[in-house]
């Protein structure tokens, strides 16, 4: 059953400083409404349970991209589609880019947002994987002041972040230290264009003469969060890209995968598709070094 | 209640309507256009796919607050983006040549999708086509029909 819109209440408030001033006047009773590709959903399926909603779809100040010589900021109402549209992010960040065109279609591209992929907080999302490969940093707001806090340290749990009642996510800040890193990405859902993730792999490595020297795997639907696969990258680390490597980083990824069964796919498939996609990545540092 | 101002296939209006109310509703209840078809009401199948401010969205999604001030094109506006007076846009003209429409409900949404695509690539490659029309769902045509229309469509755009 769809819910009666008349039971809700939407305000848009003129400017990012009075969207902060209501959220600090009543923490938490306001729930945070961007492109709306998600909280619509549960509108529309009659499971949405905040009542009183803040719109900042409109705030032109969250939607920015912000090039310095060593950083990249995206605000938080950054839309899919303007990250297809970047340049820098295209040569730069092509995990981030890849991920952004697998996120719904076309017309959900152009509403959802970066901040909302990331607040939601969904172990499924596609854009958290790259944001975890590439280390960004979050950058919250409140009434009370600014934080910046590594990405890594934002998901707490199923659906739980450190966001606290009264804070936004203003922006996500990227370091332009990529060059020479070899990149990977692979999204396995039931179809290609739009579905959810059943798993999904970003990865990146940097190989100097046949041992990997830096390397970063972020996935989806392996925790009840967003993860970085630390005890692979461990298996990894230093290693030439052997079968042995490749085993050892096969055996890591199940001890540190907890994968649930869903409507979208069983545990074991997962655990066993996240090993296949690390040995593919691992087989790409190998086959074509750079 | 809300008071919202916006324009609907070039005229104004102005409303008294819930602020969370979905676009979709506004359009097929308030307006009465009901070309706009709703099919899942989650933004998987398109159907109810409109221009926002120039932008394809799905208008399930969309709550009527953040519409304000804003330019809307449905499907019954879509004849007038190609001239004033015109009964069809060269679009709908090709979807009709090609067979591109079939039970009807996708069709709405496929044309909008479409005139979306070819701004973006006035002469889009059949993947180009695939992934500008994959958010909307046909059961009907098997799709080969619809890009066959697109194509069409592209070649009519690019004689012009």
């Amino acid at each position: 059953m769809r819910s009666n819109a008349a039971n809700y209440d939407l305000i848009a408030p003129p400017s990012l400083e009075a969207v902060l001033a209501v959220l600090a006047s009543e923490p938490g009773s306001y729930t945070v409404l961007a492109g709306g590709t998600e909280i619509m959903v549960a509108l529309g399926a009659g499971r949405l349970s905040a009542r009183r909603l803040i719109s900042i779809q409109h705030l032109r100040e969250l939607r920015f991209l912000s090039a310095s010589d060593d950083t990249l900021i995206l605000g938080a109402g950054t839309t899919f589609t303007d990250i297809r549209r970047d340049a820098i992010l295209a040569s730069e960040f092509p995990l981030l880019v890849q991920a952004a065109s697998w996120t719904g279609s076309i017309a959900n591209q152009n509403r959802g947002t970066l901040g909302g992929n990331i607040v939601n907080g969904s172990p499924a999302a596609d854009s958290p994987p790259a944001l975890l490969a590439y280390e960004a940093e979050l950058t919250l707001l409140s009434s009370r002041g600014t934080r910046v806090v590594p990405y890594t340290d934002f998901h707490l749990g199923y659906k739980r972040t450190i966001l606290a009642p009264d804070e936004l996510l203003y922006s996500i800040a990227l370091k332009r230290s990529y060059q020479g890193y070899k990149t990977y990405s692979r999204k396995v859902g039931t179809r290609k264009a739009q579905a959810i993730s059943k798993v999904a792999i970003a990865a990146l490595a940097r190989v100097e003469e046949g041992r990997i020297t830096d390397v970063r795997i972020g996935a989806a639907s392996l925790q009840d969060r967003p993860a970085r696969m630390t005890a692979t990258e461990q298996a990894v680390l230093g290693q030439a890209i052997t079968a042995d490597t490749m085993q050892r980083a096969r055996e890591a990824v199940l001890a540190e995968s907890h994968p649930i069964d869903d409507i979208r796919s069983t545990a074991r498939y997962r655990g066993q598709v996240a090993a296949n996609l690390v040995e593919e990545f691992l087989r790409s540092l190998q086959t074509d070094p750079r | 209640m809300s008071t919202i101002t916006l324009t609907v296939n070039g005229e104004p209006h102005r409303l008294e309507v819930p602020p969370m109310k979905r676009l979709l509703d506004v359009l097929r209840e308030d307006l009465q256009l009901t070309g706009t078809k709703e099919g899942c009401g989650e933004g998987e199948c398109g159907s109810c796919s409109v221009l926002l401010n120039g932008d394809l969205v799905n208008s399930c999604l969309v709550p009527v607050l953040q519409t304000e001030g804003a330019t809307i094109t449905t499907i019954e506006g879509v004849a007038d983006l190609a001239g004033p007076g015109e009964r069809l846009h060269p679009i709908q003209q090709c979807f009709l040549e090609h067979g591109g429409a079939q039970c009807g409900i996708c069709t709405p949404g496929m044309i909008l999708a479409t005139h979306h695509l070819l701004e973006k690539y006035p002469q889009p490659d059949l993947s180009q086509i695939q992934e500008g029309l994959a958010g909307n769902l046909c059961r009907c045509t098997g799709y080969t029909r619809i890009f066959a229309a697109v194509q069409a469509a592209a070649r009519m755009e690019g004689s012009k």
